[in-house]
């Protein structure tokens, strides 16, 4: 899988109240917890936001709750892939359960600024920053975790499995 | 080489002799859980890939806590949802309002989750029933879907990191303030993927209501799950409860730490969480003058019948501070008719506070107690995140139940030994 966008970049411990309010959790509609996503943080994100765009953040994204409304926000508002210095582990689960791409490379986050063009790719492992010139090669993920994504995640395993 | 209890448990629910830290394993579970904020998603994805059966109906817990007694039409459309699926599907636990309470608090009380289970849930929170000796940690919508599918779920077995806390507790000092400091200490990331194994001769002393508020935060410190090696206080707690057999796990001599941390609990004072982290903490003595406009009392950290019994002591013949609003919010149906029954809400009421159903309700910016734009609150709950509890501009500071009590009095963050007549408080 190959992504190509801009970079949306954040600080370090990012919660999951700021992808996405409490107050919106009344509904998992993916289009309307789109319009929602990191608005307390940046109120016009889920406007200026485009498609295939990439969020690069620092260390424990993702921190706080288990709501799955977090990833699906962020899916749904059109961001291909999130890179972070590290991310909290329900939030890392459940974008690996739902085949949302996330990479771990404190290096590339290090470099990395809004607004730069970034290319990824996930098999290899590779981030390519266009903007800056540079190339990160990072951490690969475990077999397991690669058997949810190719299976297009923990549903599309186990259903597989099961039958 | 030994094993910690974390490993043994997980081990013997994934059919290993051992296992070790990295590795990752397809487990049994004993109980998957969902709310009327996570269970939905994971409805939606059960009946998505077409399942028609849940793999056991005694091992589901489903209940709605957050957003009940329905806050609006949506919420109300979230908890039908599950109460529609509880019914198809004929679930042994399912909890209406009126029966229910705020599910961390309400699982270990009915006896539903016990000493050696697995459990998973759809709320980061449910890492609290690690103080009975379980393995138990917060997941996903869809981990909870593929649990009510297949009654497993995958986990990488962690490190643990051993908590020892020794010495005499100070006045005031409860589970909240050791857990807080233990956040301070080491950070929102500093348990990231791993076990926090909570040890030491104050843990053997705790009584279990401080244990479930260690283990309740050990998510905000990034933790997996949070633990503490059952024993003869679990045993009370858990014998009259328990309606089906449960194994008691200890860790070996010889077991695998990643890390060792010791705290000498006689320099800890009460612990204050400043605005916008849990890491943020101050001893009570370090606050300075933080007036306030909101205190909760309740919640899955803090709405036990022991916290409640705290506030009364300290709220006896006092009152709320003038423009000070006071929520009290007793976590389940139980603690509400015991707190009742002990005369602490007339304790509450005289003290102006305002008395609520079980919910979750404030803690996540639901209902019963939204902050406005620059508005502060002192809270018993777990987390202090921008908008947390309202307002993007609005405050939380964290803090055990006496600290709460006392600011609301007060109408500023301070301490049970700021009042007028402190002596008094010892008479209840």
């Amino acid at each position: 899988m190959r992504f190509k966008g801009r970079v949306w970049k954040f600080g370090s411990d990012v919660d999951t109240d700021a992808i996405i309010p409490a107050r919106y959790l009344n509904t998992s509609d993916p289009e309307e917890l789109a319009r929602h996503c990191m608005e307390d943080v940046d109120l016009s994100f889920a406007e200026k936001v485009k498609q295939g765009d990439i969020i690069f953040a620092g260390k424990n994204f993702g921190c706080g709750s288990s709501r799955e409304h977090a990833p699906i926000a962020i899916k749904a508002a059109g961001i291909s892939c999130v890179v972070a210095r590290s991310f909290a582990r329900i939030f890392y689960r459940n974008s690996f359960n739902m085949a949302l791409p996330i990479m771990e490379c404190p290096e590339a986050v290090d470099v990395t600024e809004e607004g730069d063009d970034v290319e990824i790719d996930l098999d290899r492992g590779e981030i390519i920053n266009h903007t800056r010139n540079k190339t990160f090669n990072c951490q690969s993920i475990p077999p397991f975790m690669q058997e949810l994504v190719e299976s297009g995640g923990l549903m599309g395993y186990v259903t597989k499995k099961i039958r | 080489m030994g094993m910690t209890i974390t490993e043994k448990i997980l081990a013997d629910h994934a059919g290993e002799r051992e296992v070790e830290p990295g590795q990752i394993l397809n487990v049994r579970v004993d109980i998957a859980l969902g709310n009327d904020i996570t269970a939905p998603i994971a409805i939606k994805e059960f009946k998505k890939v077409g399942a028609l059966k849940v793999f056991d109906r005694e091992k589901i817990v489903l209940l709605s806590d957050h957003f009940v007694p329905n806050k609006d039409i949506k919420s109300a459309d979230q908890a039908k949802l599950i109460r529609d699926f509880a019914k198809e599907h004929d679930l042994t636990y399912y909890y209406e309002v009126g029966e229910m309470g705020i599910e961390h608090v309400l699982l270990p009380e009915k006896g539903i989750v016990l000493p050696g289970d697995l459990v998973i849930g759809a709320d980061s929170h449910t890492c609290t029933y690690g103080a009975l000796g379980a393995f138990s940690t917060g997941v996903g919508s869809t981990d909870l879907a593929a649990a009510m599918i297949s009654g497993e779920a995958w986990l990488r077995v962690p490190e643990t990191i051993k908590f020892v806390y020794t010495g005499k507790l100070n006045k005031w000092v409860s589970g909240k303030d050791l857990i807080l400091y233990t956040i301070g200490d080491i950070g929102v990331d500093g348990a990231l993927y791993k076990a926090m194994e909570f040890t030491g001769d104050v843990i053997e002393n705790l009584p279990m209501a401080s244990r479930f508020t260690m283990a309740n935060m050990a998510i905000e410190a990034g933790g997996k799950n949070g633990i503490v090696v059952p024993d003869k206080i679990t045993e009370e707690y858990v014998t009259n409860r328990a309606k089906r057999e449960y194994k008691f796990y200890s860790s070996d001599k010889d077991a695998r730490y990643c890390d060792v941390k010791e705290y000498d609990v006689s320099k800890i004072e009460p612990q204050v969480a400043f605005p916008h982290l849990p890491e943020n903490t101050k001893g009570i003595s370090e606050v300075g003058n933080i007036p306030i406009d909101q205190v909760v009392i309740g919640s899955c950290t803090n709405g036990r019948l022991e916290d409640m019994r705290t506030a009364a002591r300290i709220l006896k013949g006092r009152k709320a501070a003038p423009y000070t609003r006071l929520i009290i919010i007793p976590a389940t149906q139980w603690v509400y008719r015991q707190s009742m029954k002990e005369g602490l809400f007339d304790i509450f009421l005289d003290a102006n506070a305002a008395i609520s159903t079980p919910t979750c309700g404030p803690c996540l910016g639901g209902h019963m107690g939204v902050l406005a734009k620059g508005e502060r609150a002192l809270a018993t709950t777990n987390r202090n995140f921008v908008g947390r509890m309202g307002d993007p501009e609005s405050e939380v500071y964290l803090a055990n139940p006496a600290i709460a009590a006392a600011s609301a009095v007060l109408g500023r963050i301070g301490s049970p030994e700021e009042l007028q007549n402190p002596g008094e408080i010892d008479e209840i």
